[in-house]
């Protein structure tokens, strides 16, 4: 059976307003139910553009990008918004707020214009944070949480959105171990138990390698290579696109990458 | 309970309007008399809609430059109403509407001028670039106003300097009913707003991916709140600190969210206004102060107050 497909970017090139050169060349990339992506670059290879490109907020100049079938820009946002839930890099806490507070703002997209909040939108924020592990979290302030807790929170409002895709920009970024594992497990767990897809910007390789079904590896705008970690996580190419001397290795039959130090230091 | 209080705030803010006033007039007489039904009830009525509306573009405003110290005067909104109300008194425009009707026409200009800046170079209303194009048009508009100021007679120079400071002595049945005509409008688009408002605090970026249209929203935003405020000014000239304060005591007191916010604001600006104006015209009777003076002695020790909490916390 095929799965459904959900994003579609073919041959996509997009170039900022007054910038000297393309952010992105002739990029493609199919995600479905079910499939866990993961976007891999070094800074500036144009990965936050192709996740804005993909999700309609940057024009494209050739190459066409659509979800479900229809152009990215041609959605209205709130449309997009019931399909597509977003964890993006950064975000502006401008005024207290409790976690089921900003949890439920993820079921605006769902609201009517001056209706109330309604029984299924109080279940799904309640399902939401079930499944991100954020119940007991439930009516504290968003000040008082942990870089993990707030993260697991902020999935929690995407997945209120009840999307077929969830998208998160490196949001493991500042995270220490525990709560970046627990993090690519949830995200892995809400694709193989709730049928998502999912993509994920990520600087980290290794755990990209052990959990994405799909790996983009992207430099100065262009796809190096796509497929299963395993197939495109070589030793070349990973030497390749982060300029530096790497060696590979194979953990669980994934592909894992150890850095080399140089040699001058390094008799 | 703190609805049913706002309620009965409101109800003795206008009994308090309607009893209290120079002239002495016992109660039994003050039915029948042309003192309250001319006087008094039009004033409190037209004190309490233009503080509403103050409360409601305070909130929106303060949401749209995500500064929660921006005013809807901030952004040049009042040097352009100003400048507009000099420029009738100096050229001595004949009948009752000469005068808030270049005001208003000042203060849509200043907008126009402040929204054209916030476009300039592709910007998308950026927050920063309209602040700053809202001094910067304040500014000019001020050295214009002053400079014909210093031009002018003695009386007139009264006369434009009491109007700079706000009031109500014009209040009458027509003013309150063009206001409640004009009003309705933005305010209904400001609270269809009220949603995406909400997320706009999160950032802009965020705010698209959880379903508002950015673009369109800021666009909306400031034409309404903008048309709200330079009604405001053009009927009772520059009233500060109640855009300014209302919307901070109102999220104190019912959270941030904009669907009960900008209920709350509207009512709670409405109180601040009218009894600020009931003390306008009764501390120094028979003379007037101008209201805008009195929200500012009342208003800048609250608004240090505010600005004591907002740092600590």
């Amino acid at each position: 059976m095929d799965r459904e497909l959900i994003v579609a970017v073919g041959d996509l090139t997009c170039r900022y307003t007054n910038a000297p050169r393309d952010a992105l060349r002739d990029v493609s990339l199919e995600v479905r139910a079910g499939e866990f992506h993961a976007l891999l670059g070094p800074n500036g290879s144009g990965k936050t553009t192709l996740l804005r490109a993909a999700l309609g907020l940057v024009p494209p100049r050739a190459g066409r990008v659509e979800i479900l079938a229809r152009p990215a820009g041609d959605w209205p946002r709130r449309d997009l918004a019931r399909v597509v839930g977003v964890v993006p890099q950064r975000e502006e806490n401008l005024f207290p707020q409790r976690v089921h507070e900003t949890v439920l703002l993820g079921r605006y997209p769902h609201l009517s214009l001056f209706g109330g909040v309604r029984a299924v939108d109080r279940a799904a924020v309640d399902r939401a944070l079930v499944a991100c592990d954020a119940v007991d979290l439930r009516d504290r302030w968003l000040w008082t949480l942990s870089g993990g807790e707030y993260q697991r929170v902020r999935v929690a409002r995407a997945l209120a959105q009840e999307p077929k895709l969830l998208v998160l920009d490196e949001p493991t970024a500042s995270l220490d171990l525990r709560h970046e594992m627990e993090l690519f497990e949830l995200v892995r767990a809400l694709v193989d138990g709730h049928g998502l897809a999912a993509l994920l910007i990520t600087h980290h390789v290794n755990l990209a390698a052990r959990f994405a079904d799909q790996v983009l590896i992207l430099a100065e705008g262009r796809a190096v290579a796509r497929g299963a970690p395993g197939d495109v996580l070589t030793r070349e190419t990973a030497a390749a696109v982060f300029q530096w001397p790497v060696v590979m290795s194979v953990f669980e039959g994934r592909p894992q990458m150890i850095p080399l130090r140089k040699k001058e230091n390094h008799p | 309970m703190k609805y049913a209080l706002l309620a009965a705030a409101v109800l003795t803010t206008l009994a308090a309007a309607l009893l209290l006033g120079p002239a002495n007039v016992p109660l039994r007489e003050l039915v029948d008399s042309p003192i309250l039904w001319q006087l008094r009830l039009p004033r409190a009525l037209l004190a309490f809609l233009v503080g509403g509306a103050l409360g409601v573009s305070g909130v929106a405003l303060q949401a749209l430059v995500r500064n929660p110290l921006a005013d809807p005067f901030l952004l040049g909104l009042s040097g352009g109403a100003g400048l507009g109300a000099v420029v009738a008194i100096a050229l001595h425009l004949p009948g009752p509407w000469a005068l808030p009707l270049a005001a208003f026409v000042g203060a849509v200009g200043a907008m126009a001028l402040v929204y054209r800046f916030g476009l300039m170079g592709g910007a998308e209303l950026d927050p920063r670039i309209l602040l700053l194009g809202g001094v910067a048009v304040g500014a000019f508009a001020a050295a214009i106003t002053t400079a014909l100021v210093s031009l002018a007679e003695a009386t007139e120079l009264r006369n434009a300097f009491l109007w700079l400071w706000g009031g109500f002595s014009g209040a009458s049945w027509t003013t309150v009913l063009v206001i409640l005509v004009y009003a309705p409008l933005p305010i209904v688009v400001l609270a269809a707003a009220a949603r995406p408002l909400d997320l706009l605090a999160l950032g802009e970026e965020p705010a698209q991916y959880l379903g508002t249209d950015v673009r369109r929203l800021k666009r909306l935003v400031y034409l309404s709140a903008s048309l709200l405020t330079a009604a405001a000014v053009a009927v009772a000239g520059v009233i500060g600190f109640v855009g300014l304060i209302v919307p901070h005591v109102c999220r104190l007191l019912w959270g941030r969210l904009h669907h009960t916010l900008f209920p709350t604001a509207f009512l709670t600006g409405g109180i601040l206004l009218a009894a600020a104006d009931t003390l306008a015209r009764t501390v120094v009777a028979p003379r007037e102060l101008p209201v805008g003076i009195v929200t500012a002695l009342l208003g800048v020790p609250l608004f240090a107050f505010l600005l004591r909490r907002w740092t600590v916390s």
